[in-house]
């Protein structure tokens, strides 16, 4: 799994019918304590994230083992939402 | 999934008996607001996307989950076309 955090949504009339309904996010991945790295990318909101929230995102065909996700052309999912992250036993991220 | 601007066409006749009919399209990689970077890379289209297009493309396994791509030999598949992305709770792409 990746950190990563929303930082906007995708909204699409022409989808394939197997992702009709599901919530598009799009999300940056960040380091250990929630700074960005890396390029934009969208996964399927499973747990109803807002923009700005730290979440976890499951890639590749693990993404596909969710209810929602199962059989679907999707590659990724957020999967949970973080609360705190702790570093060498430092609180690095919390959730305000 | 990435977010991807459809950038071309390939055409081929010599191609794998499953590939036969299905449509091509040579796509690069944006970022959140839409700007294309990075290398192009080909996705199946199912959604009858055209040349301009924001779309999002699932990679892996995960493009091989639509009733058009199941069993083929690809690995990236237009699942969505993009009405618009909104960052931070702006819109920063809408589709003309």
């Amino acid at each position: 799994m990746k950190i990563a955090r929303v930082i906007g949504t995708t909204i699409s009339t022409i989808k394939d019918e197997k992702v009709r309904g599901s919530k598009l996010l799009i999300l940056r991945q960040t380091n250990e304590t929630g700074e960005f790295i890396g390029k934009p990318f969208v996964a399927v909101d499973l747990v109803d994230a807002g923009v700005d929230e730290l979440v976890l995102t499951g890639h590749g065909s693990s993404a596909r083992q969710t209810y929602q996700t199962k059989d679907c052309p999707v590659d990724a999912v957020v999967i949970a939402v973080i609360d705190h992250l702790e570093v060498d036993g430092k609180i690095v991220f919390r959730k305000t | 999934m990435l977010i991807a601007k459809v950038i071309g066409t390939t055409i081929s006749t010599i191609k794998d008996e499953k590939l036969k009919g299905r449509k091509l399209l040579i796509v690069r990689q944006t970022d959140e607001t839409g700007t294309p970077y990075g290398k192009p890379y080909v996705a199946v289209d199912t959604l009858d996307a055209g040349v301009g297009d924001l779309v999002l493309t699932a990679h892996g396994s995960g493009g091989r989950q639509t009733a058009i791509t199941k069993d083929s030999p690809v690995d990236a598949v237009i699942m969505a076309v993009i009405d618009h992305l909104a960052v931070a709770g702006e819109v920063v792409y809408r589709k003309e």
